[in-house]
Order: C-alpha cells, then structure tokens, then sequence
C-alpha cells in the first residue's frame, strides 16, 4: 500500500527555484541546524541513532552507528558522496540540483555532531547543474552565515568545500572516493587497515556519508528520532527515494514510507510506476541498482524492506528498481551490466580486471550467435572466481565490491532464463533481434 | 601550446587554499586547464604539476584515469549517448547509431570541422528521461532522432550557447569566498565571480 507519509527530502521539490536561499528559508530551511547548535553534538547524534537512519547510497549502514565509529584522534574529516553512478539512480543527481540547501544544512549538522575539522561535498563530476547549483547555494549559505567562522554565532565553525569528480564509477567507492578526493586515481583501499572512521582522508578519521543520507537530519533534528523512526517498520525506517526506470509508464525519483510499499505498488500503482508500458508483462526487475541480484514477478508483493530484500538474496542498494518486460533479452541485459563493470574496474585485482572482461566477451558471443553451449558453464566458474561460493552478500576476491558485484546479472539471469539462452546458442543469435 | 593563464592561475591558487594538502586541488584544477583549451594540453598538465609540486607524470597519471578528463583534442560539443541498461531497454542503441550516421563519424570520433565528438557512455543519472544524452554535461532526455537533430542544429548554430558552454566549462559559477572557520570573516580570497548560471530549467523528471 501506499502511505500518506509526507516525503522528508523530497518536500521542496516543485517549489519555484527551491535550489535557492530565499526559497530554502521560506520552507523552514537552516531551521535543522539552528536547533542542532542549540542541542550540542551528543544529542543530535543521540537523535540520529534513535531514528536508525540506514545509509542511502548502497551499502545501508546505519549512520549513527557509523558517527559513533569515528576513531579519537584529531583532526576528523567528513566527506559527502554525491558521485551517485549506480546504473538507474538518479536520485542525488536530482536533489543537488533541486534542493542544494538542504545538502548543506545536513552536512553541517553531521560536521556539528562529528566534530569534523572541515567537509567535503564530493560531486560527480558530469552533474554541472548540480555542482553549479551547490556551489551557488555555497556562497549563499556563507553570506547567510551558517557556514564558516562562527556559524549563527554559536561558537561551532567548520568549512565546506564542493569538490567536483571526473568521471569513474568507482568513486562512489568510498575509499576510492577519498583517494580520488587526495587528488590520485580511483583506487580503492583495502579494509582493514583503511577502514576511512579510522584511517580516511590524509590518514585522518573519516566520515562519508550519502547525499540523501545526510538530506533527512535537518527533519530529524526538528521532528525528533522518534519520529523518523515511527515511519517504515523494523530496521528499515523513515521515507526513502526509489528511482524508477525501465519498462513502466512513468520512470521517475519516488520518495515513499519504507517497508509498507511493495514493489508490485512501486510498479503498478497509477500515482506511481503505472504499470508496464503497452501493457507488457513484467519478465524481472533489479531490485536495488546493477549490482544486486534480480527478481521475478513471484517476488512483486514484497515489500521495500531492506531486511526482507536482503533475505531473498538481493539488496535495496542504491534504491534504484529496473523494470524489464517481456520483450527484454536477458542475455542482452546481463550483457549490457557485465559490459558496464568490465568497463569501470579500476584494475587493481586480477579477479575483476579480467574476469570481467573475460565474462563480457562471452555473454557478447552469446548474444551475437557465436555462443556454445560450455559457455554457461563457463560463466558460472568464472563468476566463482571473484566471487567464491555465488552467494549474497558475496564473497570478495578482491579489494572493494565491485568485482563481486558482477556475477549479479548473469548467476541471476541464467537461473531464471536458462533456456533463453540455449535457444541464444542453437539459434546462432539473439530470438528477440 | 599555452600554460594557464594569469586568472587561471589566480584560480588554481584559490583552489589550492581549500585543501589540507595541496594535492587534492589537482583534479578540480584540471577541470580550470580543461575549461580553458577544451583539454588537457602537455603544457597545461607541466604547469598544474609545477604549481602543486608534482611531476608531469604524476598529474597525467591521475587526468588519464577518469572518463572526464581528455588528454588529446576533443570537439567543442562533447556529446555523450547513454546506453546502459535504462537507456538500452528504452532505445539508447538506437539513438547512438542514429547519432553516428547523423553526424557521419563513429562513437569515440571527432567531425572534421571539430564541432563534435561522440562518444558512448555508461550511465548518466537521468534515467526517467531515458534514452538521454548529454552534451558538454548539460542533460537532454527523451531524446528522439528528430530530436537529436534538432538539437545538432541548434549547437551548430549556436541557439543553445547559453545553456551548453563549450567543452571543458563544467562549472559557470565561481566560489566567492575562502576559508573561514579559522578566522574571523571576511575572508582574503578570491577571484571575482563572473555572471550567476543560468539554471536551464531542464525537464524534472522526480517525485
């Protein structure tokens, strides 16, 4: 079902030039960090525990939980990540365009309660709008003072800087992130000892939190952690943004109660998917961006859960839901995401580096018509070499997830569609072309 | 070939004021040496190396890396074709061949007179518009054939130079203050801003 929960990050959406100060402060805005500064860190982070916040840009960590991490010696950096380039989410991409402001104000409400030295707002680099929208909203929140020396003259003072990237997936990798943000390629650290809330940026206690993440405190500083947490059901609480795309008549950025919305609403509901388009059958969707695990239409009824989709072998990841109709080629599809990772491995491990390309090149064979039967097999070997075992959460061959991450699409689509692609290699080529 | 000019080299020193080490101003000083020749030329790569203390080598190692950066000479509309998985399910190939006969050169080419380069690229975030492109990093979605040859016409004939600047400017609005939190405002830096972006009023395709 559908709630009639209000939405929390996306409320200003559709406000007349709501990426500006005057918009921001005629909706309530910067009134977060007001009270934040007025509670003292120890309470709003007590706040942001209760409200069990899971992290929004993939991994789900609780974001309380991460802040009380956060090793002791000093100085402390606080990192946002809005470098969001999971296939199909593009719901940061959205707010830092829409509502720069309440990135802001949700950034210093984190470096308040961290006690960060100063914070960085990573930006992918292809967003302009955004990087232009947030670096406006910037100059405008100095002037304003809430940024900088002495913010509303409480005594708390921390900079912000808008870092903008330059194109790599893996930056939104964290550790790849910071490296990427210490001016070096995109290689990411390996855990331990590079664990960023103990050794981060310039070795230094780190925090990275998400752009969507960090949206929702200014409403739970002001509405309480109760509150939030009176939203959703269980582990999983507050509203969430799930981007939309594929198949469905209207692809598009939903803020929606946790939990309580199944799929089969996100999908089909008129006031939101509504439905597949021409009326197709649904054939799987992704619940949770390229990397996770795909469902079927069995699966429609569960509910947007992070603890029930990590249950049936999936994830809600980045929250981006793929719809793929009847008419889709599986093979083609698990093709197009294995080219993706092949593509965008930093190419620091083995596994990945060329197991990727190895597992490109055949799904590419296959689809074409010059596929053999050995091939699926082949696959799944190759697919348990960076990820042992084939199960999920996987098992890491490698430095970051991102090689594991690739046996996703084709373990899950030659389960599901197995035949599809023997008729692939009888055939000699693609039965949907 | 040019160094980087005197007020890009005001810039870069502003920029390096943001960071507790120098080094992690490289990358948003590449997108200043991109913005100023539309890539990244060998004398502008020496110079940013000059100016952090690190060697040619070094700043090409990191530039060579990233998907944004361009070591050689690229069109003053990088138009850029998304194919990946919410493009590909709503005609993103098809808009990218069409993109390649329309404009006569192949996906990673430049048109002779130097006005495009195309290119294919992984997902750009604005999947309920799909299929979509971007040019120069400024967003179009549901993007039809007739559509994108509209919309080549209009870069060629400069209809659109307002919202699609040339390669390399990825950022029109300039950060007008350093860092304060040290000391009291108002703070020392910086370079004047030039005239606010102008925000084009893409279509919103969220909640």
């Amino acid at each position: 079902m559908i709630t009639d929960a209000a939405p929390i990050v996306t409320a200003r959406l559709g406000v007349p030039n709501s990426w500006t100060l005057k918009a921001y402060l005629e909706t309530g805005g910067y009134e977060g960090l007001r009270k934040a500064l007025t509670m003292g860190p120890e309470a709003v982070s007590a706040e942001v525990m209760t409200a069990n916040l899971l992290g929004r840009g993939g991994a789900g960590f609780e974001v309380g939980r991460k802040w009380s991490m956060l090793a002791k010696p000093r100085p402390a950096y606080l990192v946002i990540n809005g470098d969001e380039s999971e296939p199909c989410t593009y719901k940061d991409h959205m707010l830092l365009e829409a509502d720069p402001h309440q990135i802001i104000e949700g950034t210093l409400i984190c470096a308040f309660a961290t006690g960060a030295a100063q914070a960085f707002i990573f930006v992918r680099g292809e967003f302009a709008l955004g990087i232009e929208r947030m670096t406006a909203a910037l100059n405008e929140a100095y002037a304003y003072g809430a940024v900088g020396h002495d913010i509303f003259g409480s005594g708390f003072s921390v900079d912000v800087v808008i870092h903008p990237g330059a194109g790599a997936y893996i930056c939104g990798e964290e550790t790849a992130l910071l490296e990427s943000l210490e001016g070096k390629r995109g290689f990411p650290r390996d855990k331990p000892p590079y664990f960023p809330a103990v050794m981060g940026l310039y070795k230094k206690p780190t925090i990275v939190n998400n752009v969507e993440s960090v949206s929702n405190l200014p409403w739970i500083v002001l509405n309480s952690g109760e509150a939030f947490k009176g939203l959703g059901q269980g582990r999983s609480t507050g509203t969430r943004i799930f981007s939309l795309s594929g198949h469905v008549r209207q692809p598009a950025n939903f803020e929606i109660e946790m939990s309580k919305t199944t799929f089969r609403d996100l999908i089909y509901d008129p006031k939101l998917g509504g439905g597949i388009r021409n009326d197709n059958q649904l054939k799987a969707f992704i619940p949770g961006g390229a990397s996770a695990p795909w469902f079927g239409p069995d699966q429609l009824d569960m509910g947007l859960d992070q603890e029930a989709v990590g249950k049936a072998g999936s994830m809600l990841g980045s929250g981006s839901v793929i719809v793929m109709d009847h008419t889709t080629c599986m093979v083609r599809a698990a093709w197009r995401i294995t080219r993706f990772f092949h593509r965008e491995s930093c190419g620091q491990c083995t596994p990945c580096r060329e197991g990727g390309g190895w597992l490109d090149k055949i799904l590419h064979r296959i689809e074409t018509g010059a596929g053999r039967e050995a091939d699926l097999d082949l696959l799944l070997d190759i697919c348990d070499n960076i990820a042992p075992g084939l199960s999920w959460p996987p098992q890491k061959t490698t430095i970051c997830v991102l090689g594991p991450s690739i046996p996703s699409s084709i373990t899950s689509a030659i389960r599901m569609f197995r035949d599809e692609f023997l008729v692939h290699i009888k055939e000699g080529g693609c039965p949907f072309a | 070939m040019p160094r980087l000019t005197p007020d890009n080299v005001r810039r870069c020193k502003d920029l390096i004021g943001l960071y507790p080490q120098s080094r992690s101003a490289l990358i948003p000083m590449l997108h200043v040496a991109q913005e100023q020749d539309g890539w990244l030329t060998p004398e502008a790569m020496e110079h940013v190396g000059e100016m952090l203390g690190i060697t040619p080598a070094e700043v090409y190692g990191t530039a060579s890396f990233y998907d944004m950066l361009f070591t050689t000479p690229v069109g003053r509309h990088l138009v850029s074709v998304c194919t990946n998985l919410a493009c590909l399910l709503n005609g993103g190939v098809e808009l990218l061949e069409h993109a390649e006969a329309s404009l006569g050169i192949a996906a990673g080419a430049t048109t002779d007179d130097g006005e495009f380069t195309l290119e294919e690229v992984e997902c750009i975030a604005f999947c309920g518009a799909a299929p979509c492109l971007a040019v120069n990093w400024r967003f179009f979605g549901s993007v039809t054939a007739d559509a994108f040859d509209n919309l080549v016409d209009d870069l060629r004939t400069g209809r659109l130079a307002d919202e699609v600047p040339p390669h390399g400017t990825l950022c029109r609005v300039r950060r007008n203050v350093g860092l304060t939190a040290g000391g009291p405002p108002p703070a020392t830096t910086t370079t004047p801003a030039p005239a606010p972006a102008t925000g084009s009023a893409e279509k919103r395709d969220g909640a």
